[in-house]
């Protein structure tokens, strides 16, 4: 049994390490740097970059004042908010753009009311920002609404009868006690939200430094180009470790027994 | 005019807490076992559990008031909360923690943690928490104090010291402090009132002396470590100075407190209980015989378990006795020291 069981893990190992040793194994460490100054790499960066930031300030800015209240209060449909905000986790990420285009296109559900206010969503820089945040908000949401379900109920409850006002109990005692949950599901959300392809293909397209991320450039390039695909393909997987390692090392961050920086603790519902 | 005055139901779960209370500048230790609504009561004053109804005022300020829609919010009431394990913010030193609610100066050196003031919760002992706890609570100036369960986060070799420093500084806060715990001891050393609370009724509020001197039923008196046994009264002595009682076993025994008929509890408590190997030519009219069921040695007072008695007699007299568990012995009290509720 535990030789089967050995065998069985040696197994998964190898299936999850020979994809990312053999990227590094036909990229030759030159071609590495070399790939970094080509121009679509630099395009793709740059909005790849740009709009995962903005993105991920919006889901961090939304999102934690939500999942707070989601935490601390109990009402009627709870549950329910709280599957809908798992939706995006079970779909498809090409239903997800074909839902955004739907609800966002020119001539679509609110296209009209947008391109009427000079906003045209389809195809620009803020469909990938809409892309990116629609499909990393669950990820982030469902950490932090765990994350402030562990701070003890108690420390808030004293921080009340101290004459705190609601704001100043949110900054000064939830946040700080719930940072290691939050800072964990936000680097979830934001590898997440780097690495999204299928909707922001759809709703968004693929164009060279505008719409085209480093997702899609290596998509764009595979046919072309495929060692700079291989070279992006190489970039992603170190930027992948240093965040798996930064979630590790911050001390406090996992606090739990768990070694895995991601705890999806099940939320209590209502 | 009373400084906290409070009237009010709250529904729990198989009960309802319904209580009327008014206290000046003393400390008041409503005291029951646990799920009897105590930590609700205080709850309910900090604005941390709304009531069906009722009214709450504290320094002639309305803070609650079913019927005239008034509800100030928890931040609005000049409460200081002592919360049952203290709950001290970990993330900040003991000076920021205390800092928390408003600044005073010298608060910490008056509770004798100024040294402590950069160190972490965590690192605290649990009589240093429960200063800083009481110093956090203090330093914005409440009007009321809500102590719950202050003792029970405390080791037992450190609880001694600690409640007489608490008591201490409750008489010299002049301040109303409610207190609540499930120790009537702790009650007792801690307030100048206590109210034995049970399902969410409040039974008996006096003095700890009153309460002990006359109970106002049975619950009160075993829950003030009384000796409750169940009788019924024969009748009077012919010189009418006694009740006669016969106790379940067929005991027959006396009391001062005069009872025509019916079922009663004869109320007596452990120190007024004696322990011999035959029954002594004192004054102690009642005698009950039985084996010694457990003998439990607290400081220099020993606990005796006799038939349904528990005896409270000193080391001294077990030692010269030579009593063991399990020897036929003699309890023996007064008829003066009985009590017929």
């Amino acid at each position: 049994m535990r030789a089967l069981a050995g065998l069985a893990l040696a197994v998964a190992l190898a299936f999850l390490i020979v994809p990312v040793a053999a990227l590094f194994l036909r990229v030759p460490p030159g071609d590495l740097i070399a790939a970094l100054g080509s121009g679509v790499f630099r395009d793709a960066l740059v909005v790849s970059l740009k709009t995962s930031a903005i993105a991920h300030l919006a889901v961090l800015v939304v999102g934690t004042p939500a999942a707070y209240v989601l935490a601390r209060r109990r009402f009627l449909g709870r549950g329910l908010v709280l599957t809908v905000i798992e939706l995006p986790l079970v779909l498809p990420p090409a239903v997800a753009g074909i839902a955004l285009l739907a609800a966002f296109g020119r001539y679509q559900l609110l296209g009209g009311t947008l391109s009427a206010l000079g906003i045209s969503v389809g195809f620009t820089q803020l469909a990938v920002i809409l892309a990116v945040a629609f499909v990393e908000s669950p990820f982030y949401l469902r950490g932090a609404v765990a994350a402030f379900e562990a701070v003890d109920g108690t420390l808030v409850d004293a921080a009340r009868t101290l004459g705190a006002p609601p704001a100043r109990v949110f900054f000064r005692v939830a946040l700080p006690l719930a940072a290691g949950g939050l800072g964990a599901a936000s680097a979830l959300a934001l590898a997440r939200g780097l690495g999204e392809f299928g909707a922001t293909i759809i709703f968004a397209g693929s164009l060279q430094g505008v719409t085209q991320t480093l997702p899609l450039a290596i998509y764009a390039q595979f046919e072309q180009d495929f060692d700079l695909a291989l070279a992006i393909g190489a970039l992603f997987v170190l930027l992948g470790a240093v965040l798996l390692l930064f979630l590790k090392l911050v001390p406090g961050w996992t606090r739990s027994s768990s070694s895995s920086p991601f705890r999806f603790a099940p939320s209590r519902s209502s | 005019m009373d400084a906290l005055e409070l009237e009010l139901t709250v529904p729990l779960r198989s009960f309802a807490l319904e209580l009327a209370l008014a206290a000046g500048a003393e400390t008041v230790a409503l005291v029951g076992p646990s799920g009897a609504g105590k930590t609700t009561l205080l709850r309910a004053v900090a604005g941390l559990v709304r009531p069906a109804r009722g009214r709450i005022a504290c320094g002639g300020r309305v803070w609650f008031d079913g019927a005239g829609g008034v509800d100030l919010r928890v931040e609005e009431r000049s409460v200081g909360f002592v919360f049952q394990e203290y709950a001290l913010f970990p993330h900040l030193n003991v000076e920021r923690n205390v800092a928390f609610g408003g600044a005073r100066d010298g608060i910490l050196a008056r509770l004798g943690i100024a040294h402590l003031a950069k160190a972490r919760p965590a690192d605290l002992s649990g009589g240093e928490r429960q200063r800083v706890a009481l110093a956090r609570a203090l330093a914005r100036g409440p009007e009321v104090l809500l102590l719950d369960e202050p003792m029970a986060a405390l080791d037992p070799h450190t609880r001694g010291s600690v409640r007489a420093e608490l008591h201490q500084l409750l008489r010299e806060l002049e301040l109303p402090v409610l207190l609540v715990t499930h120790d009537f001891e702790d009650a007792c050393s801690l307030a100048e009132r206590v109210g034995v609370l049970v399902d969410g009724r409040l039974l008996q509020l006096a003095t700890p002396d009153e309460l002990l001197a006359a109970p106002a039923d049975a619950f009160v008196a075993s829950f003030a470590g009384g000796n409750v046994l169940r009788g019924h009264v024969r009748g009077l002595t012919p010189d009418g100075a006694l009740t006669e009682v016969t106790l379940a076993d067929g005991t027959l025994v006396y009391s001062t407190d005069r009872r025509a008929a019916g079922e009663v509890a004869l109320v007596v408590y452990p120190w007024a209980v004696s322990v011999a190997r035959e029954a002594p030519a004192d004054s102690a009219l009642n005698h009950v015989r039985g084996e010694i069921g457990s003998l439990v040695t607290i400081g220099n007072r020993v606990r005796a378990r006799v038939g349904p008695l528990t005896a409270e007699v000193t080391v001294a007299s077990v030692e010269r006795l030579g009593l063991r568990a399990g020897d036929r012995v003699v309890a023996s009290f007064k008829a003066t020291a009985t009590r017929l509720l």
